[in-house]
């Protein structure tokens, strides 16, 4: 039967044993494997002033972005991709809540300048183009409203 | 009680349960506007909601595991707190700082990071806090006449939660490194570290419910946490699936977090084994509800729930909706709500020589914050599962599915109604109970 002090060691020696195979992995995932699968050379000023912003307004606290934050308002890890920019700019720089009149839900009207409307879609043009191993996957149909 | 000091513990309860009803008031400001409710808007936009429920959920289950740690610590190490003093001290600032960013996140002043969202220069203020705290503990334990095994596990599930709290802090200008090093505090706690705060209280309960052998009892607490770090280290990998991390992850990530359900399976049978062989009758029905109850619930919620959308293929679909949130609720309450409630059930006659336990109010409460809480998880669970469906499968517009899954919030309100019932009532019993007493000392040895 187990001992403690067997119990103990078994405790110890997995603790060290899979501590060390996890910062080895994570030097290889940050040294190694970041810079290429995440374009890190197009990471611009204007990519890093945009995520101070998505970062001093708390945009996670209702959308989502690689999938992680708050399930309030769309994911918008390829949200270019999706409206375009000229869309993303409006919602960004309105100074009435977005979706008070479509949706009914409605987002904060944070009223951007043009600059930093322009810094946060460079965020997101950058994010859009990060390999996230199939992330967000393709819908498997396409549904028609009918009214 | 055995040690005066051990009444320290008291007021961290009493300001956890504080917090604790401050964190339901904003879910429920939640569930209203995914109930397309959001009148509040103006003042409290979702973001604050959410950012204040989160975070005072996290505050109140740390101030629920110090104030564990000096009730346990005193006692384990057959000793008093090192300086009650200190303790105090350490509980008002933390509190300053945690009322401090609430009031902040109304005001758009936070780092906007999930679970994470203190601003920077209180980060300094938590680390310096709970510093003094693991002073604190550390002297006491040290000093103390003896170190057992439940003491030095529990130690050691704070003091990894401080170190790991760091990598929390850098700045990264991409984001994928930035959600990388995120998940080292989120994780690693609470599929890590805060499973050894768990293990050592349930530890220390079993022991003191059942009067099973305590070196039995360790025996198994060294398996369990064990079984926590062989499992749930390499699970974080879970996490990197789909945030620009290399695909490796997404085998080592599959594989090692299947896996950790069984060190809550193993947590959930070690509570109902000992239970089972206990000699000892202990009278405190209640706080061996909560108890077994915790063991229990934080397998369905962390482990069962957990592992259903743990694995790659699964956790492309609904990676990021309502689902995590359904599992989300059922095991933070499992795990580490329930644990604290446990040990303040398990405390409060001990600090005050009131036995109120097994009382009419202290049964409801238990059963029906258990029930509610099943009630709204299964409420998320459905629009988790429809909203997969409709958005992820059917290609159906983020807005149009939510539109759709409006009516599972009702139920969602509902279901929370009569958790917080449940709560309301053991804050009652909990105020019954009066303050602690040096008299209790006495009545307990
Ligand atoms: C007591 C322990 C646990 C707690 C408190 C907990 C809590 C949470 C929370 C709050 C999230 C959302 C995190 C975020 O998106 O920022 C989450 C995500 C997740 N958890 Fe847990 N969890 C626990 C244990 C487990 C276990 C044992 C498993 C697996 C077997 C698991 C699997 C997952 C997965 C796969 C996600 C990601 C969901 C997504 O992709 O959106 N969890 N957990
Ligand atoms: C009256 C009771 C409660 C209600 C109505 C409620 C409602 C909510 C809602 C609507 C969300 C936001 C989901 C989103 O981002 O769209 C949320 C998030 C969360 N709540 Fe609650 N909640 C309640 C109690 C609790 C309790 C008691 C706990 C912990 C034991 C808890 C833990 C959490 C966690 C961890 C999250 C983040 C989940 C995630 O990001 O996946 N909540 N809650
Ligand atoms: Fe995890």
């Amino acid at each position: 039967m187990l001992t403690k002090s067997q119990a103990k060691i078994f405790f110890l020696a997995g603790t060290i044993i899979f501590s060390v195979l996890f910062l080895g992995l994570s030097y290889d995932t940050h040294v190694n494997k970041h810079d290429d699968q995440t374009n890190a050379d197009k990471i611009t000023p204007e990519v890093v002033a945009g995520k101070h912003l998505w970062e001093s307004n708390n945009c996670m606290g209702c959308h989502t972005i690689f999938g992680e934050g708050a399930y309030y308002a769309p994911e918008l890890t390829k949200v270019i991709e999706r409206r375009g920019a000229p869309y993303v700019k409006g919602v960004l720089m309105s100074p009435t809540p977005w979706g008070e009149h479509t949706s009914g839900r409605k987002m904060v009207a944070y009223g951007f300048s043009e600059e930093e409307a322009n810094n946060l879609i460079a965020y997101f043009e950058w994010i859009g183009n990060v390999d996230l191993n199939g992330f967000p996957a393709k819908p498997k149909y396409e549904i028609k409203k009918t009214k | 009680m055995k040690y005066t000091t051990q009444k320290v513990a008291y007021w961290f309860f009493l300001s956890a349960l504080g917090l604790l009803a401050l964190q339901i008031v904003y879910g429920f400001i939640m569930g209203f506007a995914h109930m397309g409710m959001d009148g509040l808007h103006d003042f409290i936009p979702f973001n604050t909601a959410r950012a204040v429920h989160t975070n005072l959920l996290v505050c109140w289950l740390l101030l629920g595991f110090m104030g564990s740690a000096y009730y346990i610590i005193p006692e384990e190490s057959q000793n008093e707190l090192y300086s009650p003093k200190l303790a105090y001290i350490q509980l008002i600032s933390f509190l300053a700082v945690g009322v401090t960013a609430v009031i902040a996140y109304h005001f758009n002043w936070w780092e906007g990071r999930k679970f994470l969202e203190i601003p920077r220069p209180l980060d300094y203020l938590v680390v310096v806090n709970v510093l003094a705290f693991l002073f604190n503990i550390l002297m006491t334990l040290f000093k103390g006449k003896k170190q057992t095994t439940t003491a030095l596990v529990l130690t050691m599930g704070l003091l990894f939660s401080a170190l790991l709290y760091l990598p929390g802090m850098i700045w990264f200008d991409s984001q994928t490194l930035d959600s990388f090093y995120r998940w080292y505090v989120v994780h690693l706690w609470v599929e890590g570290v805060w499973e050894l705060i768990m293990g050592g209280i349930l530890a220390f309960l079993l022991i003191k419910i059942t009067g099973v052998d305590r070196e039995v009892i360790e025996k198994w607490l060294y398996v369990i946490v064990g079984l926590t770090f062989l499992s749930g280290i390499l699970g974080t990998g879970h996490h990197f699936y789909y945030i620009g991390a290399p695909s490796y992850w997404l085998w080592i990530g599959g594989i090692f977090s299947a896996l950790e359900p069984l060190a809550f399976l193993a947590m959930a049978l070690f509570a109902l084994n000992m239970y089972r062989k206990g000699e000892k009758k202990h009278p405190n029905k209640t706080a061996l509800n909560w108890t077994l109850g915790a063991a229990i619930t934080s397998f369905v919620g962390a482990g069962l729930l957990g592992a259903a959308h743990t694995l790659p293929n699964v956790n492309l679909y609904t990676h990021g909706t309502l689902v995590t949130a359904m599992h989300g609720h059922m095991a933070f309450w499992g795990a580490y709500a329930m644990i604290v409630l446990a040990i303040i059930a398990y405390a409060m006659p001990n600090l005050t020589g009131r036995k109120l336990f097994n009382n009419g109010i202290s049964q409801y409460a238990f059963w029906l914050s258990n029930i509610g809480m099943i009630g709204m998880t299964v409420a998320f669970g459905v629009a988790g599962v429809a909203q997969v469906y409709l958005e992820r499968i059917l290609g159906v517009d983020f807005m149009e599915t939510q539109k759709e899954i409006e009516p599972h919030f009702l139920v969602l309100v509902l279901c929370a109604s009569g958790f917080t019932i449940g709560i309301t009532l053991y804050i009652i019993n909990f105020f019954k109970f009066g303050k602690p007493t040096d008299e209790a000392l006495v009545a307990a040895s």
